[in-house]
């Protein structure tokens, strides 16, 4: 391991950190490859083989599950709920939405409102994304 | 019976450096420094906070072979080691505004939660910290978060 994978890595996780704080802006690989002071195409290659996914799908993660946790615990609306957490369009936060947590927005706050039938730190832990986004095979588009 | 926590440690890749950021620019001091042939014991420590000490530890032989000493290093950089220290404040948005002047990067600006508000920064490695202003007690905790306990 060279001192300029290290460097890398940091710079990478610079990036990642950008997702995470800033999620509700209109973040695109331009912008975060900038942060990362690397090309495009080679942000989105080292960024994979570093954190094991794309960076569009670190940052659709990271956006579906602040809008979980806003369904979970506003009365903001679904289309609120999609515009404040940095998606442009409801279509694709809706498909997004359901490929990742195997159901649509609407249906996932219905659920949550329905009391759980196990403890609160069990629903706690299994409740939330995967780290791989993986819904159930059948769900996804 | 255990009484306390008096020394935790946190993987830097560069003691000195490491001292530039937890010192020069956290505000904390050195509690020791010492060179011990094989190891240089570094501790740091919030001022007046005498019982508790931060171990700036680097990877490296002979605890550790070249190799493992790489892993841990790409671990570090990749923000994969976990959370490493919660710091207290009284003011977290005062702290915030005066470290990030002092070119400190925060992951999260000041955050109101039902526990106080708090910020995230990382140490120039990459080690994950978060800074808290606690809430009054008794805390508040909304049902969301309300854990059972078992």
């Amino acid at each position: 391991m060279s001192r300029a994978v290290e460097e890398q890595n940091r710079r990478l996780l610079r990036a990642r950190d950008a997702m995470d704080r800033s999620y509700g802006d209109p973040l695109d690989i331009p912008a975060l490859a900038r942060i990362a002071l690397v090309s495009e195409a080679h942000f989105i290659r080292t960024f994979r083989a570093t954190f094991g996914e794309t960076p569009h799908r670190y940052l659709q993660r990271r956006r579906v599950e602040r809008a979980m946790f806003l369904l979970r615990t506003t009365d903001a609306s679904v289309t609120d709920v999609c515009f404040d957490v940095g998606f442009a369009s409801l279509g694709t936060f809706s498909r997004t939405f359901r490929a990742i947590v195997g159901r649509s927005p609407s249906e996932y706050r219905r659920a949550s409102d329905e009391s759980t039938p196990v403890p609160t730190c069990f629903a706690m832990a299994y409740a939330r994304p995967s780290t791989f986004g993986e819904a159930p095979p059948a769900k996804r588009g | 019976m255990l009484k306390s926590i008096n020394i935790s440690s946190v993987f830097v890749l560069d003691q000195d450096e490491a001292l530039d950021f937890y010192v020069g620019k956290l505000g904390l001091e050195v509690a020791a420094d010492v060179d011990m042939g094989f190891m240089r014991w570094l501790t740091v420590r919030v001022p007046g906070q005498d019982d508790r000490e931060l171990l700036l530890e680097k990877p490296g032989p002979p605890a550790m072979d070249d190799a493992t000493a790489d892993e841990v290093r790409a671990l570090v950089t990749k923000g994969a080691t976990g959370f490493a220290v919660g710091w207290v404040t009284d003011d977290c948005r005062r702290t915030y505004e005066e470290l990030k002047a002092r070119g400190v990067e925060f992951t999260q600006e000041p955050t109101e939660h039902f526990y106080g508000i708090d910020c995230g920064l990382r140490d120039p490695f990459g080690n994950n910290m978060r800074i808290v202003q606690p809430a009054p007690q008794p805390l508040q905790v909304p049902e969301e978060y309300a854990v059972n306990r078992i």
